[in-house]
């Protein structure tokens, strides 16, 4: 193996070996091509004007004989902020996100913590048995809920059969059917972050809060929390941006009356085909989540860098 | 007071109530995929029936054969990519536009499927308007979009077990004469390999998973796995799905013991070899 390496390696032109900036070249390209440059098209058809063509918009520059003219149409946008049904689905996901979030930290919390506080062959067994729910399919998972949740479903029929309950629970189609799939789908992203800082920390820490006479819990309080706060932070955020965009949950397991954003923007373009509203839609949720982005994109550069 | 504080009880309570909430959902799908009743309330009786439904849909499993070749062809593209990715995070610090780059890293792991999913879409539309490609969105158009983000999966993996790694062996190896390739090839590839696997099996659920990016990128004859199960899940709970679960559970978790017992193997060669060259 290692002679077969060896002999492609000396056969690989002079060039190629000093790879660094073909190295940095082709992730950059696919990326930049990828992912920036569709943010990009999307600012400039959110200033479009629907039509009916193929493209479905506008174009913004016109050369017509000797004048460009740009046609910035503010309108779509104007439209988000005239019309209450989407500032109200804007401030509904980010209500839900933040709470579904903090419902996360706390289920999350003692399970990272306990697992961190295990001897380290254990440890691997048990941070599997937190993945491996999320490497089986999102879409099943939360499918899962609704043969659960729904009025003749599973739960209230065993609430019934046990005599706790006369008329079934109404849950599927409400904010809670909403958090509990948020929550059951988000939860190993928050755990893992947080297990990650809490196995860092070090146990000399907490025998020196003991030995100064702390309690276990104030021990925890004043040590444990504080330092395990970039992990809170980082498990946070990777549940609340995508929740707030989140569209299988609340189309699934939400009800009518509460709209999320993503939903709103799913319709706006597989329903109502309107390509320029959709990305004006997208365009300020995207500002919306900057700051979370950012303070994500910082967590992570420095644990990428962190030697 | 006691030398040894009393061992707590009450979190590793909340750490199994926290499997339960996980696991018993996934347990519910897989029993009730074997229940000859349609109705979830009902328990008629073991049987296979729905497995053999769900074969004999072939608009389910046309559906699941091109998701699995997506997800195949995606996880190699995604590797590869990934690592140039992963590498150029930890060992470049400074070049043009790195700011950028590790941007372009980061942001995909939390931004929203409906934003990738549009923003991709509008791409690839304004590029067949002035190139002429793509022609007509399908499988290709699919591919871009998950290689796309699952690349950024990939280099955390990767730059994360690199980080980790002793850069005096690849020093060591430079010094006895071997080049930067062979290096690479020689030394760095068989430490990084554990993640190159992880990177290849998350890339690979991650693709087979979507659902939304998909939908904004596919075109009319490409209709994949979870778009099927979406649309059929949308008309109600199906025993068929259940079945489709069970089998998606199974195999996921026979991927993860594999890649699980893998790094384990690797891990423990590593550190024989290490063993080995200290003792020397």
């Amino acid at each position: 193996m290692r002679t077969i390496a060896a002999s492609i390696a000396a056969r690989v032109p002079r060039f190629l070996r000093e790879p660094r900036s073909l190295l940095i070249a082709v992730p950059y390209f696919w990326l930049f091509l990828f992912f920036a440059i569709p943010f990009l098209i999307v600012l400039k058809i959110s200033f479009a004007e629907a039509q009916i063509a193929m493209p479905p918009f506008s174009s913004i520059l016109e050369w017509t004989g000797e004048k460009l003219s740009i046609n910035l149409n503010l309108g779509n946008f104007q439209f988000l902020f005239e019309d209450e049904l989407y500032y109200t689905a804007y401030l509904n996901s980010i209500r839900i996100a933040f709470n579904a979030t903090l419902l996360c930290l706390l289920i999350g919390y003692p399970m990272a913590y306990v697992i961190a506080r295990m001897p380290p062959s254990r440890r691997n067994v048990f941070l599997m048995l937190v993945i491996l729910p999320s490497w089986t399919s999102f879409l099943i998972r939360i499918y899962a809920w609704i043969g659960i949740l729904k009025n003749e479903g599973l739960l209230n029929e065993t609430l019934k059969t046990l005599g706790l309950i006369d008329a079934p629970l109404h849950i599927l189609h409400t904010e809670a059917a909403l958090y509990i799939g948020i929550v059951y789908a988000y939860l190993p992203f928050m755990v893992l972050p947080l297990y990650s800082n809490l196995v860092k920390l070090d146990p000399r820490l907490l025998e020196a809060a003991t030995d100064l006479g702390a309690r276990p819990w104030q021990a925890f309080l004043q040590v444990t929390l504080p330092l395990s706060r970039a992990g809170m932070l980082a498990g946070s955020m990777l549940v609340f941006i995508p929740a707030v965009g989140e569209f299988v949950i609340p189309e699934l397991l939400g009800g009518a009356g509460t709209l999320m954003i993503g939903k709103v923007l799913w319709q706006e373009f597989f329903n109502n085909r309107d390509w320029p509203v959709a990305s004006a839609v997208a365009i300020v949720m995207l500002l919306l989540l900057t700051i979370p982005i950012m303070l994500f994109h910082h967590y992570q550069a420095r644990e990428l860098e962190a030697r | 007071m006691s030398a040894r504080p009393r061992r707590p009880i009450l979190p590793p309570l909340l750490m199994w109530l926290g499997f339960v909430f996980l696991y018993a959902p996934i347990v519910i799908l897989i029993v009730y995929s074997f229940n000859e009743s349609r109705l979830v309330t009902v328990w008629g009786g073991w049987s296979t029936k729905w497995y053999m439904e769900l074969i004999q849909d072939q608009q389910m499993m046309d559906a699941a054969w091109r998701s699995l070749k997506i997800a195949f062809l995606t996880a190699w593209a995604a590797v590869v990519l990934g690592t140039m990715a992963g590498i150029v995070m930890v060992r470049c610090q400074r070049f043009r536009g790195r700011t950028l780059f590790s941007g372009m890293i980061t942001a995909p792991l939390v931004m929203p499927d409906v934003i990738i999913g549009l923003s991709l879409l509008l791409l690839f539309v304004s590029m067949s308007k002035w190139i002429g490609w793509p022609e007509a969105r399908g499988m290709v158009t699919i591919w871009i979009a998950h290689v796309t983000f699952c690349t950024a999966y990939v280099a955390v993996v990767v730059s994360s077990r690199l980080k980790d790694f002793d850069m005096s062996l690849e020093e060591a190896a430079m010094d006895l004469g071997a080049d930067r390739l062979k290096t690479f090839l020689v030394i760095t590839l068989p430490i990084i390999s554990p993640a190159l696997v992880a990177g290849w099996l998350l890339s690979f659920t991650l693709s087979l998973d979507d659902l939304v990016i998909a939908s904004f990128v596919s075109g009319p004859s490409s209709t994949t796995l979870p778009m099927q199960v979406f649309s059929s899940v949308r008309l109600g709970v199906s025993p068929k799905i259940n079945a489709l679960a069970t089998i998606l559970v199974v195999l996921v978790s026979l991927a993860a013991l594999l890649g699980w017992w893998l790094m384990r193997l690797e891990d423990k060669r590593m550190r024989r070899d290490m063993q080995l060259a200290a003792r020397e």
